[in-house]
């Protein structure tokens, strides 16, 4: 896991953030939201937005960066211990900044088209998978809603068997904890952070009204780079 | 936040009723410490098991600056009273219906594979010790044998306290973070659990919580931006 983070990490580089080098290891900064703060309104207020932006991600990113600098002292001196012991900071906090890296582009503004249903390829996979892009989304607000503490939820797709699936990950998992496969094309933040600010206690509605606000037009692109 | 109060395991209100079956025979049950209460559901004349929401054992705005009397709505008027009538709701005439809060929470936990019901029962008693965990008369050192044990486990208290927040604010996600003793090695312990769990599952004795999930510290960010 841990050189797989190391060797990875070119691939993801150039999608999250910018690249920077500190002390031979490449770090990661904050990518800037494809829209303003406000501009999800009324269906996620500005100061979730940016509370959720300058203070969440950059919070995961700092403690991702100082977590893959100790991991690199330790593994140069061959510290196999904490080498060990950092893997739980990695997964938390290198999972926040890829959960939310991709939540931002999850999201656009409706006069730019948010909440517009997919079309093409897209869209008739999850007629085929679901019956309905209705059905879909009620199944991921009713697994959004049960999920218990803080995770996510993802309309995802298995690029080894095409075939699109719904998951719901812990904490700061990312899809790919739940098979070396799986890509997300959608995904729900549903830590109290995302929505309390604005909907307090009411997670059903944030549900609700997230979807008019939903990117499907990034959905299917990803979709049909993974299945063309 | 590090009340002096130190709410016991045994005072808190699980008040409930013995279920009476239609014989009127009610159910042996092992009685502990809590109030028993009797409610009756409006129009059915039945009487029917149920946990009551306690009020928090001061007002509601007795906690300022440090938590906001809006926070403390929120917090115990809607997440607090939703654990306890979603409880009630999913015990309704099942076996679970009578036990104790703490017979529950250990019942349903399952060692470590949680039923339904497991989320509210243990959030219900998480809460009402969290508010017994804090008094606006509270903050500064304990005295007597909890000091003693607290120098003893952690150095002193400052250790304590330090470590204390360290552990609040390194939970991955939602959860809480307690002091609790262990009595197999007649120890303080400072335990972090994720989102409903709590020492009883672990067969320790909670002494102090901080609630870590988001809903408790978002609304002090926001009045304080």
């Amino acid at each position: 896991m841990a050189l797989r983070t190391i060797m990875t990490k070119r691939t993801f580089a150039g999608v999250l953030g910018f690249r920077q080098q500190l002390r031979g290891v490449q770090t990661f900064s904050l990518p800037d939201l494809p829209y303003d703060y406000g501009a999800l309104e009324p269906a996620i207020n500005g100061e979730i937005m940016q509370l959720h932006h300058q203070k969440h991600h950059q919070t995961y990113i700092t403690n991702y960066n100082k977590a893959l600098e100790q991991l690199h002292d330790a593994i140069n001196k061959g510290d196999s211990s904490t080498v060990a012991k950092l893997q739980s900071a990695i997964k938390f906090n290198g999972g926040g900044h890829i959960n939310h890296s991709v939540f931002w582009k999850n999201l656009t503004p409706i006069r730019e088209g948010g909440g517009e249903p997919p079309k093409g390829s897209l869209g008739s996979a999850i007629d085929t998978n679901f019956g309905s892009i209705e059905a879909a989304i009620q199944k991921m607000n009713a697994e959004g809603a049960a999920l218990q503490g803080s995770g996510w939820v993802w309309l995802g797709v298995d690029k080894e068997l095409k075939r699109l699936v719904i998951e719901t990950t812990s904490n700061q998992d990312p899809l790919v904890i739940k098979g070396p496969n799986l890509v997300p094309l959608l995904g729900i933040d549903v830590w109290e952070h995302a929505y309390y600010l604005q909907y307090k206690n009411v997670k059903p509605d944030y549900l609700k009204n997230i979807w008019k606000v939903m990117n499907w037009k990034y959905a299917a692109e990803v979709y049909e780079k993974e299945c063309p | 936040m590090m009340a002096a109060t130190i709410a016991s395991a045994n005072s808190l209100t699980s008040a409930f009723l013995p279920r009476q079956g239609l014989n009127g025979s009610s159910q042996s049950l092992q009685w502990r410490t809590q109030k028993k209460q009797f409610a009756r559901k409006a129009g059915s004349g039945t009487i029917t098991a149920k946990f009551d929401l306690k009020p928090p054992p001061y007002p509601m705005d007795a906690l300022e600056p440090h938590m906001s009397s809006r926070t403390f709505e929120f917090h115990w008027g809607k997440h607090h009273r939703a654990y306890v009538d979603n409880l009630n709701k999913q015990i309704d005439g099942t076996e679970l219906d009578g036990k104790t809060l703490e017979d529950i929470i250990l019942v349903t936990y399952n060692k470590g594979s949680p039923l339904p019901a497991f989320n509210n029962a243990a959030q219900a008693w998480n809460h009402q010790f969290f508010w017994e965990s804090m008094n606006p008369n509270g903050g500064g050192e304990p005295s007597g044998e909890l000091l003693e044990l607290i120098n003893r486990d952690f150095g002193s208290y400052d250790a304590f306290v330090k470590e204390f927040k360290a552990a609040a604010a390194t939970q991955f996600g939602s959860g809480w973070a307690w002091l609790a003793y262990k009595p197999e090695d007649k120890k303080l312990a400072l335990v972090k659990t994720p989102n409903a769990e709590n020492p009883l599952v672990l067969g320790y004795t909670p002494l102090l919580t901080i609630d870590v999930w988001e809903h408790y510290h978002l609304l002090l960010v926001e009045s304080a931006t």
